[in-house]
């Protein structure tokens, strides 16, 4: 049996591991030049956590076919269409598929949003991860979720200035998700490790980023609160509002969504048959719930009998997953930060003040461009969505930007 | 696990040299640029999401436009053009 794994973060390693392991042929795809998805992202200056390690070398072991830097875009009748910006079009066989694809951070717009950086709250990691020099930059965390302490304690680390982390969820709403850090004491401890690594600076919660400021860089932020405002200077803005699952290519293989998740069973399977999906597509739970999936889809679609207790063992994260969404949705004040001039669709630089008269998202892109250009929606998209409720938009092939010759060359 | 070796590039003529296993953003940066290219009505970019998805990234890479420089790894000899 041949398993194609399209992600190789968290939720694609265990699968792919377990797969092989349970004498799969497996095949292990991911658009990133390496191992890790987004919690595991390693480069010269950020060596990979224990856990990653550990799966990674679980990978090792085996014979797995692994593609880098190759991004899948969908499925005809030869197998899966994937397209490289060195090799060009891919094309991978296979009998059974699973979509470990994670998940992308929300961002809202706000006056200077838009400005050199400022960037999302695991943007800013990644690029740290990468290489990008941070010593000595101030930096100002905001938005909202558990990412911004650990993207706040990774930069301390790294010798910058934390100036203000700033969470916009109160704390009446997070006291909520107390009991869950007792019921996983793991994150608990997780969480003071990265207070003691931060401290003496602490989380303002029920506070935001209300506008940004510089000429070709930010320079300084003003935060709020929703009764005063206040400046801070900054090198660095790291802002993000939560994530959101990447559920495309799901879409694009007629996997059915619903409310903005990957719809799957107990055993991980789609609504297409032979198509399984695991880890933050589904829905966004963390790195323990993303491994746990990765094994049982890959159990499940061996047909391997003993996937029960690793059934019940995914149920114990049920309520930590709800209540983590509920802890932090998001307050209205910051759905309603964007002026009539400020960008929200930054591939074409299509304004509030434009979009806000438009019915639906179809007009939008007719009448105004915003969501046509290079990201395909994919920044703006679930913006407009929180902004003005339009419906998320069905991917249009190709998912991504491809070379016309890439595309011909697939037909 | 990546190696400690070094890498020469030149971005926008200027001869850089990283680790390997740095991604074009980073060596970017390192070189200190904060402009990547500039959007469709004129306005400084640079990455936003670090990640793939946004493409505010993008610089010429030997002569190829639109190349996501969080995506790619620098490799010996590349050019690389910002705007
Ligand atoms: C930018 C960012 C930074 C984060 N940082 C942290 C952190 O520091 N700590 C933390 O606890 N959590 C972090 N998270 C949360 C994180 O998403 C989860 O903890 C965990 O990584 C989820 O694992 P996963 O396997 O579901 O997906 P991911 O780890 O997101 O892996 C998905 C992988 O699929 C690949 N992929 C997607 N689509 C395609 C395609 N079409 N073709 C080929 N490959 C594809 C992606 O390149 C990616 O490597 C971060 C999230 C984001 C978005
Ligand atoms: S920073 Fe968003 S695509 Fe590179």
């Amino acid at each position: 049996m041949r398993i194609a794994v399209i992600g190789a973060g968290p939720g694609g390693l265990a699968a792919a591991a377990t797969a092989a392991e349970n004498g799969a042929d497996v095949l292990l795809v991911d658009e990133n030049p390496r191992a890790g998805g987004q919690i595991w992202r390693h480069g010269p200056m950020a060596p990979p956590p224990k856990l990653a390690m550990e799966w990674i070398r679980r990978i090792q072991a085996q014979r797995i076919e692994t593609h880098f830097g190759v991004t899948v875009l969908g499925r005809d009748s030869n197998g899966l269409v994937a397209y490289s910006e060195q090799e060009g079009h891919v094309c991978l066989q296979c009998d059974k598929i699973i979509l470990a694809t994670g998940a992308r951070e929300l961002f809202l717009p706000f006056p200077g949003w838009t400005l050199p950086n400022v960037f999302g709250a695991g943007g800013a990691q990644a690029l740290l991860k990468a290489g990008m020099p941070v010593e000595g930059k101030r930096i100002v965390v905001a938005g909202s979720g558990p990412l911004l302490l650990a993207v706040a304690a990774t930069f301390a680390k790294k010798g910058a200035h934390v100036v203000g982390i700033l969470e916009q969820a109160g704390i009446h709403s997070l006291l909520q998700f107390a009991p869950e850090l007792i019921r996983h004491p793991a994150k608990l401890i997780q969480g003071v490790g990265f207070g003691t690594r931060l401290f003496p600076t602490r989380p303002r919660f029920g506070t935001w980023v209300c506008r940004a400021m510089g000429n070709d860089i930010v320079r300084e932020v003003i935060a709020t609160d929703g009764k005063r405002e206040w400046p801070l200077p900054c090198d660095i803005l790291a802002c993000g509002f939560g994530l959101v699952p990447n559920v495309e290519l799901a879409q694009a293989l007629g996997c059915d969504v619903e409310k903005g998740k990957v719809s799957v069973d107990e055993h991980q399977a789609t609504s297409q048959s032979g198509v399984y999906c695991v880890g933050e597509s589904t829905g966004i739970g963390g790195e323990d719930v993303a491994l746990l999936e990765g094994e049982i889809a890959a159990l499940a679609a061996l047909d391997i009998p003993n996937v029960t207790s690793k059934i019940h063992e995914r149920w114990r994260w049920e309520s930590f997953v709800s209540n983590l969404g509920r802890a932090f949705a998001l307050r209205k004040e910051v759905l309603q930060l964007a002026e009539d001039t400020t960008t929200v669709c930054r591939c074409e630089d299509v304004s509030f003040g434009v979009l806000k008269n438009q019915p639906d998202q179809r007009s939008a892109k007719l009448y105004t461009r915003c969501g046509m250009g290079p990201c395909q929606g994919r920044v703006c998209g679930p913006a407009c969505h929180e902004l003005f409720g339009w419906e998320l938009n069905k991917p249009r092939w190709p998912l991504s930007p491809v070379t016309l010759d890439a595309l011909l060359d697939s037909q | 696990m990546a190696t400690m070796n070094k890498i020469r590039l030149k971005i926008d003529g200027k001869d850089v040299e990283v680790l390997e296993g740095t991604t074009l953003a980073a060596a970017i940066y390192q070189a200190g640029g904060t402009t990547f290219h500039h959007s469709v009505s004129g306005q400084p970019r640079g990455p936003l999401c670090g990640m793939g998805i946004c493409f505010d990234c993008r610089v010429t890479l030997n002569g190829t436009p639109h190349v996501r420089s969080c995506m790619n790894l620098c490799r010996e000899g590349m050019e690389v053009t910002t705007r």
